[in-house]
């Protein structure tokens, strides 16, 4: 269970002062839910699922993730949480093994647990034929397997995926979305942030439109098409957001 | 705070830096191979070509001495000198090095030496040519040798003891005993070694495990774990501590066995000097060593923390470099400055870091423990050390340093 409750973040710029990268942002996503961050390059995504993953401290507001609070528990919220962005990457000098039981090290199990645990993701995500390489020679499809496994090694309740698919080729970003439903299928609560409307159509069962680091509107896809009276998410987020588009 | 945590990032960033050519490169190779090979092999070079230029008969040539036939022969019959025939591009030779000094006698100088009114005899070699400096050495060692039995002899003639114009003799012996008299020639380059050791060990993990990681999008996959900053900053940091004092540690064992095996020219030559001057050959109190390793702890902590938290300011490895390459100007300055002779320890001084260590370190080698003085160092140094610890924790705490943008 995700439960954001006026997460605010300032930060301070030398050229624009003083910038609400997130505005008051509220929301609750439920177990085996995917709820979806729809938002342009710049409108809060990153640093709202930052927030969430208590990479970052709210300067007001908080949340609440799986029963505990990113600002009093960061480390408890953590151990319940799986991260996947873009900018997450792996240790090129370790092998895809290695890199998976550090993580699972990080988050306290036990060595046979790592074992057992490595084993079962391996079959899952069919990486036996990789798993005792480098990952600095891995095409990007290992990599984000490898991603993956580091992100289930301690069975998080909650998954958060920040443009997960983000300049991968089809097949890869194909995998990851069927990796995203296997998520939901298995009662965790996952949020997914993207600019990609043909994923938030296929994947997510309710979506909140962020712009300027406000959620603007939320709802199921259904629900934001008829608020916006059309039948095109795109059109539908670009009315909802309020985005001028150029001349 | 959990050792759990601390001890799982440190194994996997020795596992991962053992792994890094670049690393084996800056932490074994360099320090074990080629510092050694340069400091000695430049030694060894310099000492073969001192000796074999020693081992030449410089060419001389006479000027005038036509009217002083006994002065020339004598000359002559000189074995570490060879005299070639005047010739009246004399400077040119000597500036083309075909001969490597030229003297030139006063006229009369033979005649005039009898009455007591002889001129100056001139020396003529290249300044700053070696084997011309050590040609002119033998002539001078020649002349005062025929001034000091000329004038012998005049006493003689009159009737005087020789005692007259030297009524006594100096001499010089050593009352320091041999760890002393090492400490001293080396107590300066032992801990100034020490120091840029230790500096250079700590720079290339303490970038790479900061702006490196960084710089490669690891430290925020680090960063979602569950560890707690202070455990990740602590892991990191004992890290860049044991390459630290791996390097200065590889290094000096690497040196000292060079020193051995490649000692029988350089022990040899300070053997013979030792014995030429009728004084002890050079050694350091080895419990001198041990007590500068122990000086040198706090000092490695505190050059890890400090490297560690410059670096995490950076956004790529090349920007840390530009970062922390001047630290090594205010790192080396201290260290130069406790070389110097005439600088000695004082209350003041104990306070300055990397100068207290280098003159404290100077004063252990040769035996000599202040331990006031040992223990202020040793304080104030841990004091500085954990302080930058701090401010190493402090700043990974910083969002606007680890994700800045």
């Amino acid at each position: 269970m995700i439960e954001a409750t006026n997460l605010t973040k300032l930060f301070r710029d030398k050229k624009r002062g003083e910038v609400r990268a997130a505005d008051g942002i509220s929301f609750r996503v439920a177990p085996g839910e995917i709820y979806g961050l729809l938002g342009a390059n710049g409108a809060g995504k990153t640093t709202t699922l930052r927030l969430l993953a208590t990479l970052l401290k709210p300067t007001a507001g908080t949340a609440v993730i799986d029963g505990h609070d990113v600002v009093r528990e960061p480390e408890k919220v953590r151990a319940h949480v799986g991260f996947l962005a873009a900018s997450t990457a792996l240790y090129g000098r370790l092998t895809a093994r290695e890199m998976i039981a550090y993580f699972g090290r990080l988050n306290g199990l036990a060595e046979s647990e790592i074992d057992a645990r490595i084993r079962r993701l391996a079959d899952d995500l069919d990486m036996h034929e990789f798993l005792d390489r480098r990952c600095e020679k891995f095409s990007t499809g290992m990599k984000q397997k490898t991603s993956i496994a580091r992100t289930l090694v301690h069975d998080p309740a909650v998954m958060i995926f920040d443009e997960p698919t983000l300049g991968l080729d089809v097949m890869t970003a194909r995998a990851i979305v069927r990796f995203v439903r296997d998520c939901r299928a298995r009662g965790k609560t996952v949020i997914y942030s993207t600019h990609v409307m043909s994923e938030v159509e296929k994947l997510c069962d309710r979506v909140g439109i962020i712009h300027d680091g406000r959620l603007l509107a939320e709802g199921t896809v259904p629900e934001l098409l008829a608020r916006a009276g059309e039948t095109d998410l795109e059109e539908a987020f670009v009315k909802l957001s309020g985005i001028k588009e150029a001349a | 705070m959990s050792w759990h945590g601390i001890t799982t990032v440190y194994v996997k960033e020795l596992r991962d830096l053992l792994r890094d050519k670049r690393t084996v490169r800056s932490m074994i190779i360099i320090p074990v191979v080629v510092m050694p090979a340069l400091t000695f092999g430049v030694g060894k070079i310099a000492t073969v070509l001192v000796s074999k230029a020693r081992a030449e008969t410089p060419t001389v040539m006479v000027l005038g001495g036509a009217d002083s036939p006994g002065v020339v022969a004598r000359l002559r019959s000189e074995a570490k000198i060879r005299l070639v025939p005047e010739a009246a591009d004399w400077k040119q030779e000597v500036s083309d090095k075909r001969i490597r000094a030229a003297v030139k006698l006063p006229e009369h100088f033979e005649a005039d030496l009898r009455t007591g009114a002889a001129l100056p005899v001139v020396i003529y070699d290249y300044q700053g040519e070696l084997k011309s400096g050590f040609a002119a050495g033998e002539i001078e060692k020649f002349f005062h040798g025929l001034s000091t039995q000329t004038a012998k002899e005049r006493l003689a003639e009159h009737g005087l003891p020789a005692t007259l114009v030297q009524p006594f003799e100096t001499r010089r012996e050593n009352v320091a005993p041999p760890e002393k008299v090492g400490g001293n020639a080396l107590g300066g380059i032992v801990p100034y070694m020490i120091i840029i050791l230790c500096f250079m060990g700590a720079v290339y993990p303490a970038l790479d495990l900061t702006a490196g990681e960084k710089e490669r999008g690891t430290m925020e996959t680090l960063l979602c774990s569950p560890v707690s900053r202070v455990d990740i900053v602590l892991g990191k940091f004992l890290m860049v501590l044991t390459s630290s004092l791996s390097a200065m540690a590889l290094s000096l064992l690497s040196m000292a066995a060079s020193f051995f095996l490649l000692g029988s020219l350089i022990a040899g030559g300070a053997r013979a000097a030792a014995k030429a001057a009728s004084g002890p050959l050079p050694m350091i109190d080895p419990l001198g060593i041990f007590g500068v390793l122990g000086m040198v702890l706090p000092v490695a902590v505190l050059f890890s923390a400090v490297i560690f938290t410059v670096a995490l300011f950076a956004k790529s490895f090349k920007e840390a470099q530009s970062y922390v390459q001047p630290m090594v100007f205010i790192v080396i300055m201290p260290a130069i400055v406790g070389m110097l002779p005439g600088i000695d320890l004082n209350a003041r001084l104990a306070l300055v870091p990397i100068l207290n260590l280098s003159l404290v370190c100077k004063e252990m080698l040769s035996g000599v423990w202040h331990w006031g003085y040992i223990g202020v160092i040793f304080g104030s140094t841990c004091l500085y050390a954990a302080a930058a610890l701090a401010l190493a924790v402090r700043m990974f705490k910083r969002e606007d340093v680890i994700f800045r943008a």
